[in-house]
């Protein structure tokens, strides 16, 4: 696509962990690529330690890449994003109490991104459109909303903040990591649709972080599935959910919880839900020890991404057109 | 039809606030079975978890229970003295709390914290505590090496299993757990919902579980109760409440999960916000953000009303006869 | 500033309400008074000796005289103004100082950190009242900035490690990586999104700095270590304890300055333990009856 907003490719992030007299290299994200087209919601995928955080960290300018190369609005960037880049892609937080700062009114952050990265606006412009901003994401009446202290707010509400302080800025792709991952299940389908009216009537693109299969079909035109770092499985949200290939989709899929289906057998689903802490990996597939499928050729190569239809990709040993 | 184990009569509890007392729980009554699991589910702030601390006498200022009594097994909790109730705690009822990185302590083993329990509440030489805590730990599926090991060195999972290990100490007839899988991935919610489900099977206790995420236990519990702003509004078999829900609330809730199966279809979830606990309204909770509510909803609270195992509170469901 | 004008009205609102920081203030007020306008107060000059020492109470000398002859009540509203002074300016530099270190330190990190964590914790470990007793033996003529040095040096390295370990706390806070992930720059965020969440943890530091420059230099100056020729409660102390007042017959020439210092110690202890909730919103009851009932 020579119009994606973001392609990303061969992204890793490693850091170093250990004391004075142990030390490794915890890969936290290894050698992942993938693009983000206008206008679309591409979901990624994993459990805790999958490094999904830690890509949209990375994009954030939260920490410099180890390697690889990020390409934004078609530009290449550097170890740090600069200002309007940060203005471009944004990032929603998953906290909802820990996110906004609780000694100032939650207007606050709002007027400052807008003071950063619209300064053609003039003060009065600016509280203008913070109140804008605010009922776009359902805060209603805006003004009294801004006017509050964090602490006046509910879950629900602090978060619809989060986007729309990430709107303040004019952006093409919004970063949202597990927005909706603290919040009452009841109170996720107001943020996650307005998410998707984002997408829709702003034409604002998202990487949607999750561990939640569900939430991302919901949202989501593609989803990406991340095990221990690496990127497991890609396709359109539809392929994967409906067809799964990769044994930890298929995983992720029988332990969704979900009351419309059946409780999937004991057989299984016998997995604890222990995934791995990458330190100072070997080669070889990393979901080998969970596998049901693994091969002896599993353990001692790393499977790279085969292409399975125009849209589907996989990182399998197990599923290689033989 | 046994004796239940654990009876709830008008339970009210008021948290203290500079506006006057919230009623966090009002006038809730319930029974447990033996063995039975029942699940009750609510939006943050319904009064779920205070609830669930009321039973167990643990509710500290400005919490405080103001009516209504409490029965295990016969034995009226609310009228115990502090060293009476220890005699009950952790022998017939424990507690799993909702984050274990919070409950377990960092300094200590996980071995020692075993321990410290047994010691607490029996006299068991330290060959016995040994013994029994490694028995515990395998129930867990958990490596018997991990009790040398210390919190931060276990995964969420594991922790969580680790508490569960520690409730199964002294063989409880009741376990009360506040959300003990909100902090757990996927497949490891799974994996520990199982676990109970099987110990449960195996030793036969009862289970009190709280949480607000209702899919987790849709596969596991026998019975469900719905929670609302301080009330029960609707309570029967876990798979009947899902599929046919009667209150308006309880049928906001299940539509307002997205699903990974069937069609894909846009979902709304319940508009509005709960009451205020200090000032609540005169009619029913909920009829503010109710779609169906009539005159009579917003002038009479409704009562808990029981037909064909099922318990409603809702006016629409249960008319009034009007003699 | 309306963040100042909210603070400055949730303080008034505040001291109305709570007994125990209204009775600080007030003392605090009337302190602060005697300090700018110690004449007001003084029928006499405080170091003229023209009296008959050794007097007894009277309208004219309401406590007694000293046994040079001077006014002790002259002398006590004098003294105000250096103890006070002395408190503000040492709790004042002391503050800066433990701000300064303590958030660059858990700011900034790595060397930087291990630097000023040694200087503060060796700073903090030299025991205080022996090396203050040799500086200003030292100095022969301590004068009034050589004890605001001598207590600035050995006071600010306590507050120094309570700021850098609230800081750290506070430092991965989700609400200042979105300050950076938006592209502030680093004072943009020390200033205004680090430190005033950390505001009562400041002022708790500036009024015990202060309590500690009271009673410490009190203490250096009934040694007669400060300058035993200016007018100050600590000098009144060492005065009447040289010529034995309370054998004498004249206590209230000891008592009257020891129970100023308690009065100064307690306006600031009784200030330091309400301030908490000024400065956290959240602890402030919801006033607007506007915004009460949103929040049903």
């Amino acid at each position: 696509m020579t119009d994606a907003i973001l392609r990303v490719t061969n992204l890793s992030r490693y850091f170093r962990v250990g004391g004075l007299r142990s030390s490794g290299t915890l890969h936290a994200t290894d050698e992942v690529s993938f693009e983000v087209a206008p206008s679309e919601i591409v979901a990624l995928v994993g459990e805790s330690g999958s490094g999904k955080s830690t890509i949209a960290r990375v994009l954030a300018g939260l920490y410099p890449p180890t390697s690889g190369e990020i390409v934004f609005e078609g530009e290449v960037q550097g170890k740090r994003p600069s200002r309007r880049v940060r203005g471009r892609m944004p990032m929603v937080f998953q906290d909802p109490f820990g996110s906004i700062n609780p000694v100032l009114r939650v207007g606050h952050a709002l007027e400052r991104s807008l003071k950063l990265h619209r300064p053609e606006l003039n003060a009065a412009q600016r509280d203008a459109e913070a109140v804008v901003l605010a009922e776009k994401v359902g805060l209603l009446p805006g003004a009294d909303v801004l006017a509050r202290y964090p602490h006046e707010l509910s879950g629900g509400q602090r978060q619809r903040l989060g986007f729309a302080q990430a709107l303040a800025s004019r952006p093409s792709l919004i970063l949202a990591d597990e927005p909706v991952s603290m919040l009452d299940v009841s109170i996720r389908i107001g943020l996650l649709n307005v998410m998707k009216a984002l997408r829709d009537e702003e034409h604002v693109s998202l990487l949607y972080i999750t561990h939640d299969l569900a939430s991302a079909r919901y949202v989501a035109d593609r989803m990406i599935v991340l095990y221990a770092g690496r990127i497991v499985e890609e396709g359109t949200t539809d392929e994967v959910i409906t067809n799964p290939s990769h044994p930890y989709t298929r995983l992720l899929m029988a332990t969704a919880p979900d009351p419309r289906l059946p409780l999937a057998s004991d057989t299984d689903v016998a997995d604890l839900g222990e995934p791995p802490k990458v330190i100072n990996p070997g080669p070889g597939c990393r979901f080998a020890p969970r596998c049901p499928l693994a091969m002896d050729h599993c353990r001692t190569s790393t499977p790279a991404m085969v292409q399975l239809s125009a849209t589907k990709r996989v990182a399998c040993y197990a599923l290689d057109a033989s | 039809m046994s004796t239940p184990i654990l009876e709830v009569r008008d339970l009210q509890v008021h948290y203290a606030t500079p506006h006057g007392p919230a009623q966090a729980v009002n006038k809730v009554s319930f029974d447990l079975a033996p063995g039975e699991f029942l699940a009750v589910v609510g939006e943050s702030g319904c009064g779920k978890s205070t609830m669930l601390f009321s039973i167990a006498q643990l509710l500290t200022y400005p919490a405080e229970t103001v009516g209504g009594t409490v029965r295990f097994n016969g034995v009226e909790l609310t009228s115990l003295s502090p060293e009476e109730l220890r005699q009950h705690r952790w022998r017939d009822i424990s507690v799993v709390m909702q984050s274990a990185m919070n409950a377990l302590n960092p300094t200590l083993s996980i071995g020692a914290q075993l321990a410290d329990v047994c010691r607490a509440h029996t006299d068991w030489s330290d060959a016995k505590i040994a013994e029994r805590s490694a028995e515990v730990l395998a129930m867990v599926s958990i490596d018997v090496t991990h009790l040398k090991s210390f919190p931060f060195q276990l995964s969420g999972g594991m922790r969580q299993r680790a508490m569960i290990a520690m409730a199964l100490l002294l063989e409880p007839q009741l376990i009360i757990m506040d959300e003990p899988t909100s902090a757990l991935d996927v497949v490891a919610q799974r994996s520990l919902m199982r676990q109970v489900e099987n110990l449960r099977r195996q030793l036969g206790f009862a289970v009190l579980f709280v949480t607000h995420d209702m899919s987790v236990v849709s596969h596991f519990s026998d019975r469900l109760a719905v929670m609302y702003a301080g009330e029960i509004v609707e309570l029967g078999t876990t798979r009947d409440v899902f599929d046919r829900p009667r209150h308006p609330y309880s049928s906001g809730l299940m539509d307002a999960f997205p699903s990974i199966v069937g069609a894909a279809r846009e979902l709304t979830g319940i508009a509005g916000n709960p009451p205020s606990l200090v000032d609540p309204p005169v009619g029913c909770l909920f009829a503010p953000r109710c779609a169906h509510a009539t005159d009579e909803c917003r002038e009479v609270r409704p009562a808990l009303v029981a037909s064909a195992d099922r318990e409603v509170r809702c006016h629409l469901v249960n008319p009034r006869r009007v003699s | 500033m309306k963040r100042l004008s909210s603070l400055l009205g949730a303080t008034w609102r505040f001291l109305r309400r709570d007994k125990k920081a209204f009775a600080g203030a007030v003392i605090m007020l009337v302190l602060l008074i005697l300090t700018a306008f110690p004449s007001w107060f003084t029928p006499d000059d405080p170091a003229a000796e023209i009296y008959s020492p050794g007097m007894g109470l009277s309208w004219a000398h309401p406590l007694g005289t000293t046994s040079f002859g001077q006014d002790v009540f002259s002398q006590l509203m004098a003294g105000a103004r250096q103890s006070v002074m002395l408190a503000l300016v040492v709790g004042f530099l002391c503050t800066i100082l433990s701000v300064v270190v303590g958030i660059s330190a858990a700011y900034l990190g790595g060397l930087i950190d291990d630097g000023l964590s040694l200087l503060t914790d060796v700073i903090l470990v030299i025991p205080t009242f022996p090396l203050i007793i040799v500086i200003a033996a030292y100095t022969k003529n301590a004068n009034f900035w050589t004890i605001v040095f001598v207590l600035v040096f050995t006071g600010w390295s306590y507050g120094a490690r309570q700021m850098r370990v609230q800081a750290l706390s506070l430092r991965n806070r989700d609400y200042l990586l979105a300050a950076r992930a938006r592209g502030e720059s680093s004072w943009y965020i020390i200033s205004v999104e680090l430190i005033p969440p950390m505001t009562s943890l400041i002022v708790a530091n500036f009024l015990s700095a202060a309590l500690y420059a009271v009673l410490t230099a009190a203490g250096l100056q009934f040694v007669g270590l400060g300058n035993v020729n200016t007018e100050s409660w600590g000098t009144m102390l060492y005065w009447a304890q040289n010529n034995e007042a309370l054998a004498a017959g004249y206590p209230l020439w000891a008592l009257a300055p020891g129970i100023m210092i308690a009065l100064l110690g307690s306006a600031l202890a009784l200030l330091n333990y309400a301030f908490d909730e000024v400065s956290n919103p959240a602890l402030r009851p919801v006033t607007n009856r506007r915004r009460r009932k949103a929040l049903a």
